[in-house]
C-alpha cells in the first residue's frame, strides 16, 4: 500500500480545509472498512488521509416527533439497534442490520455507505484499467457481469451502486446536509448518485472536498420495508434489493404517496416511477403488489448474464409491499 | 518514507506504545510489531473474521482497522482471553466440542462467539449462525462451532 500522511482533526470544517478540490490525493476516513481495503488493492492511492473519527458531533441518532437526524459518522450497528429508529423506520434498520457481519457493522458508518466505492471486480482489481480508473473501456459490458446493472440504457459504466441503506433511505424521502469550503447545503438523497463514467466521477456527487454531516428522514408514520434477495441469508451483498414506503395501505386503507426504490439494479439506486403509479391510490393486496413488481421491472436491459435479476425485482418489490403492509410473509416458513 | 507514529492503546489491560506508519492496519501491528500472533490473517479484506479483535469490546475485523485510528482505545485479543488459572468458558466449550481441526479460524471464532455472548446470553441457534456468519473456517463445516457456543451460553 502507498503511504500517507494521516490527519485527525476535531472539526468538520478543518476536516474539508485539508481536502483537496479534486479526487485522487486525499481522502477523508471514517470506519476504514471500504477505504482501507481500497489501498491494499492501489485502487484509492491518497498521499493525505484525513480521519472524521475525531469529530465527535460527527455521530449520533435524534429523533423527534418531525424528523430523525443520523450523524455521518454513526456506526451501522448503532443504526441497526435503535429502538425509536426502529419504530418508525423499520425498512432502514432491517437493511442496515443484514450489512455484512457485526464486524463490519461495528466499524462502518453511514457516511462511508453512502460513499463507498462500487463492487464491479474490474474496479477493484489492481490491474484492470476500465472507465473509472482512466482507461478506454468497461470490462464488465462483454465480460463476467451477473451482479451488474440492469437498467443499462445511456450508461457507459454499469455498476451496481452498494449501498443498501441509499434505496431505503431514498424511499423514506431523506435528505443530506454536506458541508464544503463555502459552508453548508442540503439536498435529498434521492439526487446525492451520480452514474460514474470516468476518473474523475464518484458514485454520488460530492464534490471533492465536501463532506456528508448528516442524514435526515422525516417522520410520518408512513408504513415501510426493505427486502433484499441473496444467494446466502446473511454475509452477501444482495442481488437486489426493494424498498418502499407510503401511507395508509392497512387495514383496507389505500396507499398514497407510495415510493418504490430499487437497489444492485442500477448504476444509482434505482426509483421505480412506474410501478409508483401503478400501486397509487390502490389497496395492498397479492395482485396489486404483483403487478407493481411488474412495473418495477419494465424497461430492464440486462446485460449478457443478468436477466435473471428480472423477476428477482418482481419478487423483491412484491414482497417488500407485503411486509411493509403487515401481510403474511408466505415466503418464511 | 513517511515518519512513524507513535501511539499509545491498551491492549489486554496493559497501557502500550508502539511506532507504526500510518498504512499499518491493526492486524499488521499487533502481529509484527507487537508480536501478538493470535489474530491471523486469512483474507486481509474483511470477508474471513481470523482477524477478529475487540475494540472497545466491540467485534472488529483488525485487517480493516487503520493502526493510527486506536490512539486512546482499548484492543482485546486471544491472548488476553484466558486467565493464568482458567480458559475462558467459550474456550473450554471449544475443546470440549471439538470445534476445531487446523484451528486457524479459531481465535476469531472464540472473539466472536464472546462479544455475542456477552450481549446475547442466551442466543437461539439462528442467532449464533446470523452473528457468526463473518467467520469463515475451511474444515469443521461449523455445526460443532455452533453446538460449543451454544453449550457455552448454557454455563
Ligand atoms: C464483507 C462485506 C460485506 C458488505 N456488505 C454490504 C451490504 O450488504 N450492503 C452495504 O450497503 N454495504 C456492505 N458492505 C460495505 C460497508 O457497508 C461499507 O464498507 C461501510 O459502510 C463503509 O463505511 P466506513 O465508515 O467503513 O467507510 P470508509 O471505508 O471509511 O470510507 C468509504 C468511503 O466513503 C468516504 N467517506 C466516509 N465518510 C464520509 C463522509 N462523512 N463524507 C464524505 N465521504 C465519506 C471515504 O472517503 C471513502 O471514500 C460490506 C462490506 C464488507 C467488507
Ligand atoms: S462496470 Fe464500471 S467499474 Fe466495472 S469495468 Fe465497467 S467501467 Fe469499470
Ligand atoms: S483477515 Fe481480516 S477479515 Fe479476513
Ligand atoms: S478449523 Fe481449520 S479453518 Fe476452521
Amino acid at each position: 500500500m502507498k503511504n500517507f500522511t494521516y490527519f485527525r482533526p476535531t472539526t468538520a470544517e478543518q476536516a474539508v480545509a485539508l481536502l483537496e478540490n479534486r479526487w485522487g490525493n486525499t481522502e477523508l476516513l471514517a470506519g476504514g472498512t471500504d477505504l482501507h481495503d481500497l489501498q491494499k488493492e492501489y485502487v484509492a492511492q491518497p498521499s493525505r488521509v484525513v480521519s472524521v473519527t475525531g469529530i465527535g458531533a460527527l455521530a449520533g441518532i435524534r429523533v423527534d416527533e418531525k424528523q430523525a437526524t443520523i450523524g455521518a459518522g454513526t456506526k451501522l450497528a448503532a443504526i441497526a439497534e435503535h429502538a425509536d429508529l426502529r419504530r418508525h423506520f423499520p425498512s432502514l434498520c432491517e437493511a442496515a442490520s443484514d450489512i455484512g457481519g457485526p464486524q463490519i457493522r461495528n466499524m462502518g458508518t453511514l457516511g462511508g455507505n453512502l460513499c463507498q466505492r462500487n463492487r464491479c471486480w474490474y474496479f477493484r482489481d489492481e490491474h484492470t484499467p476500465c472507465l473509472l480508473k482512466g482507461g478506454q473501456r468497461c470490462y464488465a459490458l462483454d465480460g463476467e457481469n451477473k451482479y451488474h446493472a440492469i437498467f443499462t440504457q445511456g450508461r457507459q459504466c454499469v455498476i451496481v451502486n452498494p449501498s443498501t441503506l441509499a434505496p431505503a433511505l431514498i424511499a423514506l424521502g431523506a435528505g443530506v446536509n454536506i458541508l464544503g469550503p463555502k459552508g453548508r447545503r442540503s439536498t435529498d438523497l434521492a439526487k446525492f448518485f451520480f452514474s460514474p463514467a470516468n476518473a474523475n466521477d464518484r458514485e454520488h456527487t460530492l464534490a471533492a472536498n465536501e463532506m456528508v454531516l448528516e442524514v435526515t428522514i422525516p417522520v410520518r408514520n408512513w408504513a415501510n420495508a426493505s427486502y433484499e434477495v441473496r444467494q446466502k441469508l446473511s454475509y452477501d451483498w444482495p442481488l437486489v434489493q426493494a424498498a418502499v414506503a407510503f401511507q395508509g395501505g392497512r387495514n383496507g386503507a389505500k396507499a398514497t404517496g407510495v415510493r418504490i426504490v430499487l437497489g444492485h439494479v442500477a448504476p444509482t439506486p434505482h426509483i421505480a416511477e412506474a410501478a409508483m403509479k401503478a400501486l397509487e391510490g390502490r389497496d395492498i393486496t397479492d395482485a396489486n403488489a404483483t403487478a407493481a413488481g411488474r412495473a418495477a421491472a419494465e424497461g430492464a436491459k440486462p446485460l449478457s448474464q443478468n436477466a435473471y435479476k428480472i423477476r428477482l425485482v418482481e419478487v423483491a418489490v412484491k414482497r417488500a409491499l407485503l411486509m411493509a403492509a403487515g401481510m403474511k410473509r408466505y415466503w418464511e416458513m | 518514507m513517511t515518519k512513524k507514529l507513535h501511539i499509545e492503546a491498551k491492549i489486554n489491560g496493559k497501557d502500550t506504545e508502539f511506532l507504526c506508519e500510518p498504512r499499518q492496519s491493526l492486524l499488521e501491528v499487533l502481529r509484527d510489531v507487537l508480536q501478538l500472533t493470535g489474530a491471523k490473517e486469512g483474507c486481509n479484506n474483511g470477508n474471513c473474521g481470523a482477524c477478529n479483535v475487540l475494540l472497545d469490546g466491540r467485534l472488529v475485523n483488525s485487517c480493516l482497522v487503520m493502526a493510527p485510528e486506536i490512539a486512546g482505545r482499548s484492543v482485546a485479543t486471544i491472548e488476553g482471553l484466558a486467565s493464568p488459572q482458567a480458559l475462558h468458558p467459550v474456550q473450554k466449550a471449544f475443546l470440549e466440542n471439538a470445534a476445531l481441526q487446523c484451528g486457524i479460524c479459531t481465535p476469531g471464532f472464540i472473539l466472536a462467539s464472546k462479544a455475542l455472548l456477552d450481549q446475547n446470553p442466551h442466543p437461539t441457534e439462528h442467532q449464533v449462525r446470523h452473528w457468526l456468519a463473518g467467520n469463515l473456517c475451511r474444515c469443521t463445516g461449523y455445526d460443532k462451532i455452533v453446538r460449543a457456543v451454544l453449550d457455552a451460553a448454557k454455563t
